[in-house]
């Protein structure tokens, strides 16, 4: 630790604590626009510049450490000078169009230009023309409304390490896109959307679907349904002012039939409904031999894109467990409507979920229609809900908290925590130890497997069985996870590990591309606790004791991995080359 | 018949034959790749090669050095000495250094573009002729200069340029054979 003093304040901070830390250190906000504590500073826009005692120019404090007893000046008219004419000339090449912008009221430069009470931008308006980019299901890239501030140039390529995006050409030409003049469907991007949850304006967003919402609701003859993904529940509430973390799930529930929804089901049955058949299949591949291991879990399409496409060596170590959504959704239009007497060509299924990859996941393969029909109508992200919930005028806040309806609703501590990094591992090792042993667990809590380090291993012993698991989330962690099997692979040795679980986002569905804008690891860590806490308050914390789902086994399924269950609740993965369309 | 068929045949399939690494390329790719820096060396000689970097061969470049396609295009369209789009057979660059312009570069690059009847860094129709404007070429006292496949002109006049056009033209009419 030294001493150093911002704005005449003295204070202690300790080496490598940049200006723009040290300064929040004592409540002095520095302005920024290209910084984000997910990614390196580098230092681009600008405005974020400070005077330092005998410096002879500014300084950028988002990438300049305090050196002992640095004197630094954050802000002086000279200073808001420099700052207001460089968000001047960025407002010179930028659209303005803001009522008509994606990121209206959350939107960082609109923000900056209200702070710095911008009336006028004195430079000639000077806006690059250039086309929208909307190949995939999931995002829509509009570069006219870029900045250039290269967050998701950075995001695609050392937070993900899809190299998706790229800055092309240079100066005031360079633009921010898939390579080769490719569409961004045909690029290797993954669709998780990280690239939107960090742009700081509308140049990169989730595809706008609540349209078709609206009118399957206004629809007389649909019969709508609606499930959430366990992630949503602890992050709406940030879109109508409640802290991050908060659980919302009764008024989520309330809320959804208000905007018109018939039945409201959960993804966390989904979850627990997962873990059956999953778990089911690594005691297969484990005590049986019946399979490849290690078994990877394939949850998070944004991660089974990714092994298509960059690692499909390791296609048969998937679980070929649907996804959670897509396990309701199947069921919703074949045991649901014949429990209800329904035409399933005319239920109408929408999914909430935190993530813009469940967009394109909807219509991957055949296997998507497996009720015959499309099993999943429609995906909103959070974001997509918060904006139909305020524009129907309910006050979500206040509303009394209701039930699901129980049939495809009723879930466990462990599908909750399906949403968080570890998650899905957690609740497949508490099922796999009932199924292993014949027991359930006193305890049912995994620590190993939580937390926000990027790969998390553990060997864990269930009654002398050892099991070796890995966890990785946050896409950049994946591959050192892959070479050691990889390694053990080549050598003809034992895998690795035995069990692992990815999720492409940092912190996992919480800190998905599709929730609500402005998360960083303290947001992440408090909807974690959200999820925690909802698993700690439920009855069941075993997807093995959900009754609904037994009951779906006994009245439907019959039993995990049955021809049923495989014909409605699983699917395949196969080699994706990246840029398709060229090599010729 | 059947001979004048097969070439027939022939012809297209070779047209659409794709630009490849070629051997030499190949064995100094392998020779540069465990070395820093080695892409902007590789990407040279890719040029150097073909006239210009065709997306087939930036694509086997990535593959080779293992390196994401995503970075090969970031260099490639960050130098404006790449080019991404095949040149005309006969490369005309106009010098647009400070002695050039003040000379005249600009009234060059006018006069060759309504020659030729296509804008800057567009290939004729019959693929003979592309223009470019580059920077200082390092012969200022010869300004405005202008080279074509290399070969320099100092204090070019537009009135020359037809003659200079017209010889190239013809050059590439002339049978490899007689030429020396």
């Amino acid at each position: 630790m030294f001493d150093c003093e911002i704005n005449g304040i003295k204070l202690q901070v300790a080496p490598g604590t940049t200006i723009l830390d040290a300064a929040r250190q004592v409540n002095v906000k520095i302005p920024t626009l290209c910084y984000h504590p997910d990614l390196p500073a580098w230092a681009a826009c600008g405005i974020c510049v400070v005077k330092v005692e005998g410096s002879p120019k500014m300084l950028r404090a988002c990438a300049t450490p305090v050196g002992p007893g640095m004197k630094i000046i954050t802000h002086d008219p000279e200073i808001v000078r420099v700052r207001r004419t460089v968000l001047e000339l960025i407002l010179s090449t930028h659209p303005n169009d803001c009522l008509q912008c994606p990121r209206n009221g959350n939107c960082e430069l609109q923000t900056l230009a209200a702070e710095f009470g911008i009336r006028e931008v004195p430079y000639q308006k000077r806006v690059r023309d250039l086309p929208q980019d909307d190949s995939t299901p999931s995002l829509i890239l509009n570069p006219s409304k870029c900045i250039n501030c290269g967050r998701c140039v950075l995001v695609c390529q050392q937070m993900q390490n899809v190299w998706a995006l790229e800055f092309q050409g240079r100066g005031e030409n360079v633009r921010m896109a898939p390579s080769a003049d490719f569409k961004l469907n045909e690029s290797p991007c993954i669709k998780c959307g990280q690239c939107s949850a960090h742009c700081p304006v509308g140049a990169i967003y989730e595809r706008d679907e609540t349209r078709k919402a609206w009118d399957a609701l206004e629809d007389p003859d649909k019969h709508c349904i609606v499930q959430i993904a366990p992630a949503v529940r602890v992050a709406i509430g940030e879109a109508f002012g409640l802290p991050p973390g908060t659980l919302l799930t009764g008024k989520l529930y309330a809320a959804l039939r208000r905007l018109g929804f018939h039945a409201v089901f959960d993804t966390n049955f989904g979850a627990d409904l997962t873990i059956m058949e999953e778990g089911t299949e690594f005691v297969q591949r484990f005590a049986h031999g019946k399979g490849a291991l290690p078994l990877i879990t394939s949850c998070c399409p944004a991660w089974t894109d990714y092994m298509e496409k960059f690692a499909p060596d390791f296609t048969e170590n998937f679980s070929t467990a649907k996804s959670p959504h897509e396990m309701v959704g199947a069921l919703s239009k074949t045991y649901y409507a014949r429990k209800k007497g329904l035409d399933p060509a005319k239920i109408f299924g929408v999914s909430i979920m935190p993530c813009t990859a469940k967009k394109y996941e909807i219509t991957r393969t055949d296997e998507m229609f497996s009720s015959g029909h499309q099993d999943i109508d429609v995906v909103l992200t959070t974001r997509e809900l918060a904006r139909m919930l305020k524009s129907a005028g309910i006050v979500f806040d206040q509303l009394p908290d209701e039930e699901c309806d129980l049939l495809l609703g009723d879930y466990t501590g462990a599908g909750t925590i399906f949403g968080v990094t570890g998650g899905v591992m957690e609740a497949a090792l508490r099922t796999a130890h009932h199924l292993i042993t014949g027991e359930n667990l006193g305890d049912v809590r995994f620590e190993q497997v939580r937390g926000l380090e990027g790969v998390k291993e553990a060997i864990i012993d269930i009654e002398g069985t050892q099991i070796r698991i890995a966890v990785a989330h946050w896409m950049c962690n994946i591959e050192k996870v892959l070479d050691r099997v990889r390694k053990t692979r080549a050598d003809g040795k034992e895998p690795y590990y035995h069990f692992i679980e990815v999720m492409a986002c940092r912190g996992g569905c919480v800190g998905g591309g599709g929730q609500p804008y402005g998360a960083t690891d303290e947001i992440r860590r408090r909807r974690t606790a959200g999820l925690y806490q909802d698993d700690e308050g439920s009855t069941y914390r075993c997807s093995h004791e959900n009754p609904h789902v037994l009951k779906l086994y006994q009245e439907f399924l019959d039993k995990p991995l049955s021809k049923k269950a495989h014909n409605l609740l699983h699917t395949h993965y196969k080699s994706r080359p990246q840029y398709k369309a060229n090599r010729g | 018949m059947s001979a004048q068929a097969t070439s027939k045949k022939k012809a297209p399939v070779e047209a659409a034959v794709p630009e490849r690494l070629t051997p030499a390329l190949l064995a100094f790719i392998e020779e540069w790749k465990p070395r820093p820096g080695n892409l902007i060396m590789v990407l040279h000689r890719v040029q150097e090669a073909f006239g210009y970097v065709p997306r087939q061969v930036a694509f086997e470049v990535a593959e080779r050095l293992e390196i994401p396609v995503a970075r090969v295009y970031g260099v490639l369209t960050f130098y404006h000495l790449f080019k991404l789009k095949k040149p005309g057979r006969n490369r005309i660059c106009v010098c647009m250094g400070t002695a050039c312009y003040l000379k005249g570069g600009e009234d060059l690059i006018f006069e060759l573009e309504r020659e030729l009847g296509v804008g800057l860094n567009v290939v004729t129709p019959d693929g003979e002729f592309s223009v470019e404007a580059v920077r200082c070429i390092g012969c200022c006292g010869l300004a405005p200069v202008m080279t074509v496949n290399g070969e320099v002109f100092g204090h070019v006049a537009k009135k020359e340029l037809p003659k200079i056009i017209k010889r190239f033209r013809e050059a590439a009419c002339t049978p490899p054979s007689a030429t020396t």
